[in-house]
């Protein structure tokens, strides 16, 4: 098949341009699910293995085998099946399912520690490879790092930095291997090459020498198409083939890179080109595309890397962001919606709940019904996906061919990538205002120029004055880590593959992000709407704070509060957007944490709002937990004030409600969450996860976790498996406000 | 404190509200009540003092951040306590709700006869949900502690003749509410209603007794059991062929 005497014509078929050939096109799909077919038998029996594998890794302290004698890479492990007769859509990271691959070159020391603590270790000879002759990311960025940055990373003023792991959150546009076959796309990077010549700068030196990397990654990726029997060089000739094509381009950026998160992109409504393609030919059944879907979806889930129980804290039950971004409008106004975003979502029924991929849906308010309410369904009956708002992100980018890397944050496909800059605790940073610019735990000096409190009381205005300064001064810290970090993730982990399928010179955002926001504000409106006394120690540092009066509370709606959270995020990320960035990349910020909201609790002193100290903070700009007591929408509006433009990395949102609390009958819990999707990006608002849970539910799964193997919770942009979560984190769920009505 | 004009004595308020009214709603939970039903699940709206007197316009303010999610058919709801003891205050709220577009809806006992109560069933509310808790004087006063079915019956018949919808809700107790005579006498009342519009079929429920007991108050149903799923079934069965809509929550 010649994909130009198939498909519409375009600019797609003299450069590259996934994104035309997708609006070109693309069959929209308007109808509601009941075409949906469910698992064939190869699909149920396939699964029902990895079942049996996903036990035995969780019976086995999260790890079911390792390679400690091969460094992964495209090439570098023989082909692996789950059952080979009953795959139609093959490919593992390893040769062996749920076997994890050493992937060093990001730091030696964490693939070290994670198999020490399996009781392991590498192959002699890798270990003396990256002791004594490989340089790691890792290594390079503690050469660079200043004593003031290691400070504020120890005291937990900058949190979870990609320091010791690699950074992620850049997704391959992985279509292109389907579309285009890896020839052409090893012609186009020629050609690019030859174009950037002198004068010999630091950034044209650079740009040569990772684009050979990217010619070097995808000259690989035909080879590890080989060991599968598969000639990615040519494009994919039906809808098998495209996803096929599609995952062996994902598999080999998991091959090669560990990055804490990496995304699909949005694949499904390009598979369905192909795919409906063959259905209208007659080639293929509904049951048969399902396969392909399903399959597809089976091996994402299976993804996994190789990390140490450190990193847990920060992100924690294994996640791997495959994030998949459904839905959505053209710029035109046609829908994306397909018949593969069903076959998607469906995927969660046909296989039963999963965290992974992380199913995203690009909201907007003229979906067509029979998809809004699918995933209303989906959403109330599996807790497994979340939403953000396409109608505010692709006006204001103008763009209409975009994915969410890791959790919240938009990146156009094969155009744009992201440094990303984990998180500042910025609760932590208010607490320097009022103690002198000392840390509240340790008394060490952070921030110079910051006057003692003396009063009784604390005084809004001089607070604001500190507070500012020590905004500053964090900002400056957080911006020379950063740049060591990307610049030296370049050095030693360039993203090859993934880079080799992205534009050769893309726009780049750098994406800061902020932690315990709701705590700040509520910490700010109570000194300035109640009176609140700083309880000092000998040194003059605070331990506690009384509070007298009642204050405006973060989550009810109310501006009074809301507006100095709003404020807050605006100043700070205008700081940051001050600063000079390696490779001249936009400053963008989110609010979000991950689940590192409960280290960030434990590394924080006692605030003025009244949380006491090593308390957990509420997850990325959700108001703190049991404060928001005027129900979901007061809640979520207050969230839908803090400015996108301010956060343009995003702003996370968790929304848990119990069954009922949605409306009486199942129709009637459809319609109204589908009601509240509509109504909270209405008000402008970016992201919002919903989990439709019991609490009673995750009580019994923790006494219990062998009866919910499955159970899938959504915490703050991504989903975990509840079970394997810390009882520490499952405890901290379970303190968040889930929302019912009488 | 007492009601004035510009401020309501708020007990609570839920903005995510999709059991009180169509859609979803703002209820505004009024603090006060003339009755003190034995089963009252909100028992600390009862009491005339507390609660905490708002600004209309805050309310409003509240109301207007919500268009958004209301859709086609949601709004605010006033339920209590007994809205209709502020329904002074609720004539301003409510006219200012309707210049902004808003559906209004008042769940209300229906015993309130005052002049601006009546304005609200006969002019101003979008929607009325009478709540009928019993069906013969005698049951009335068993259950509420005061007599009431008659002005109850008359405020119905008002909203019925102003020919603007409204729903009825009853609680279905066990040996209080939930015989053949009280389930006939229903369908002879109101099924020739024109603008009853559904009829609601609360389950009894016991959720509420923690309310009682941390106010120290006694909680006098305790002996009555909730519905078996048969007597729901069996209740709903007998009402659904005579209204238009019949649902149990």
């Amino acid at each position: 098949m010649d994909l130009e005497n198939t498909f519409k014509t375009g600019r797609w078929c003299k450069a590259i341009e996934v994104k035309d050939f997708v609006t070109l096109n693309i069959t929209p799909y308007t109808g509601d699910h009941k075409f949906l077919e469910g698992p064939t038998a190869r699909t149920s029996k396939l699964w029902d293995i990895c079942k049996d594998a996903l036990k035995e890794e969780r019976q086995n302290n999260g790890l079911r085998d390792v390679d400690v004698n091969v460094v992964s890479g495209l090439t570098a492990f023989e082909a692996g099946y789950i059952d080979k007769e009953s795959e139609v859509i093959v490919g593992l990271q390893t040769d062996k399912l749920l076997k994890r691959a050493m992937k060093p070159y990001g730091g030696y020391n964490v693939v070290k520690k994670a198999l020490s603590e399996h009781g392991l270790e590498p192959n002699p000879i890798i270990h003396e490879s990256f002791s004594k002759y490989t340089k790691t990311h890792n290594d390079g960025v503690f050469d660079a790092y200043t004593d003031e940055i290691r400070k504020f990373r120890s005291l937990g003023f900058l949190t979870g930095l990609p320091d010791n792991y690699a950074r992620g959150r850049i997704i391959g546009d992985y279509r292109r291997v389907a579309l285009y076959g890896i020839n052409r796309l090893i012609e186009g990077k020629k050609e690019d090459l030859q174009k950037i010549t002198g004068p010999m700068t630091d950034a044209t030196i650079r740009l040569r020498e990772e684009v050979s990397e990217q010619l070097r990654a995808l000259s690989d990726m035909i080879e590890m198409g080989k060991i599968y029997g598969l000639d990615l060089s040519r494009p994919a000739q039906n809808g098998q083939e495209a996803v096929q094509w599609t995952y062996m381009a994902y598999l080999a950026a998991v091959k090669e890179q560990d990055g804490a998160a990496m995304s699909l992109g949005s694949v499904s409504s390009f598979l369905d080109i192909f795919i409906e393609k063959d259905i209208q030919d007659g080639k293929i059944t509904e049951s048969e595309a399902q396969e392909y879907i399903d399959q597809f979806v089976m091996k994402l889930r299976m993804v996994r890397h190789l990390r140490m129980e450190a990193y847990d804290q920060i992100f924690a039950g294994d996640p791997t962001w495959v994030t998949e971004s459904i839905g959505g409008l053209l710029i035109d106004g046609r829908s994306k919606v397909t018949k593969t975003s069903f076959r998607f979502l469906n995927t969660l029924y046909n296989l039963g709940p999963s965290p992974e991929p992380n199913i995203t849906i690009l909201w907007s308010k003229n979906l067509p019904k029979g998809f809004k309410d699918y995933c209303a369904k989906v959403s109330i009956e599996t807790s497994s996906i979340q939403y953000e708002n396409d109608d505010l992100m692709r006006t204001s980018s103008n763009c209409d061919d975009y994915g969410i890397a890791c959790c919240v944050s938009m990146q156009e496909l094969g155009k744009h990538i992201q440094f990303f800059g984990a998180r500042t605790n910025l609760a932590k940073t208010l607490l320097l205002a009022i103690n002198s610019g000392r840390c509240e735990n340790t008394g060490t000096q952070m921030v110079d120029g910051i006057p003692f409190i003396e009063e009784e009381y604390l005084d809004y205005a001089k607070i604001i004055d500190n507070f500012k300064i020590a905004m500053k001064e964090v900002a400056r810290v957080y911006n020379e880590a950063m740049n060591i970090i990307h610049y030296m993730h370049d050095k030693y982990y360039y993203e090859k593959a993934q880079m080799a399928l992205i534009d050769t010179n893309p726009k780049i955002n750098i994406a800061y992000g902020i932690a315990g926001l709701s705590i700040v504000a509520d910490s700010l409106s109570a000194i300035k709407h109640a009176k609140v006394k700083p309880i000092r120690d000998e040194n003059g540092l605070t331990v506690d704070f009384q509070i007298e009066g009642d204050f405006p509370k973060y989550g009810n709606d109310d501006d009074r509060v809301d507006h100095i959270a709003r404020d807050v995020v605006e100043h700070f990320n205008l700081e940051l957007e001050k600063l000079p960035v390696y490779k001249n990349a936009m400053p963008t910020m989110s609010v979000l944490t991950i689940t590192s909201n409960v280290v960030y609790g434990k590394k924080t002193g006692a605030t003025p709002d009244g949380r006491a100290k090593g308390v957990a903070f509420a997850p990325g700009a959700n108001p703190m937990h049991g404060r928001d007591t005027h129900g979901v929408i007061a809640s979520l509006n207050s969230v839908a004030k803090i400015d996108y433009k301010d956060s343009k990395d995003g702003i996370s949102n968790t929304l848990s409600v119990v069954p009922k609390s949605l409306g009486a009958t199942p129709e009637m819990r459809i319609e109204n969450l589908v009601r509240t999707l509509d109504g909270y990006f209405g008000c402008n608002a970016q992201h919002l996860n919903v989990n439709v849970l019991d609490r009673d539910t995750l009580l019994h799964a923790m006494e219990h976790p062998e009866d919910h193997p499955q159970l899938t919770i959504r915490v703050s942009g991504y989903a975990v498996n509840f079970v394997r979560l810390t009882r520490e984190q499952q405890q901290e769920v379970l303190t968040r406000s889930f929302h019912e009505t009488m | 404190m007492s009601p004035t004009e510009n401020k309501l004595i708020v007990h609570s308020i839920e903005s995510f509200g999709t059991h009180d009214g169509p859609g979803i709603r703002l209820v505004v939970f009024l603090q006060g009540c003339n009755l003190q039903c034995k089963y009252c699940q909100n028992a600390d709206t009862i009491a005339l003092k507390g609660g905490a007197s708002t600004e209309i316009e805050s309310l409003i303010k509240r109301a207007i951040n919500m268009k958004t999610y209301f859709g086609d058919d949601g709004g605010v709801t006033v339920s209590g306590g007994e809205p209709m003891l502020q329904s002074k205050a609720l004539i301003p709220f409510f006219e200012t709700l309707k210049t902004e577009g808003i559906h209004t809806n008042i769940d209300t006992n229906g015993l309130i006869r005052t002049p601006e109560a009546k304005h609200l069933i006969s002019e101003l509310a979008d929607l009325v949900m009478f709540d009928v808790k019993a069906t013969t004087e005698e049951g009335f006063k068993s259950i509420t502690g005061a007599k009431g079915l008659g002005r109850l019956l008359e405020n119905i018949q008002l909203r019925e003749q102003s020919k603007k919808p409204y729903w009825l809700r009853y609680v279905l107790v066990p040996d209080y509410t939930d015989s053949d005579e009280s389930l006939s006498w229903l369908i002879e009342t109101f099924s020739g209603n024109k603008y009853l519009e559904k009829f609601e079929i609360l389950p009894y429920h016991k959720l509420g007794i923690y309310k009682w007991e941390s106010l120290g108050m006694d909680y006098q149903f305790k002996e009555v059991e909730e519905n078996t799923p048969e007597q729901i079934e069996r209740a709903f069965e007998m009402l659904k062929p005579h209204f238009k809509d019949v649902i149990v929550k």
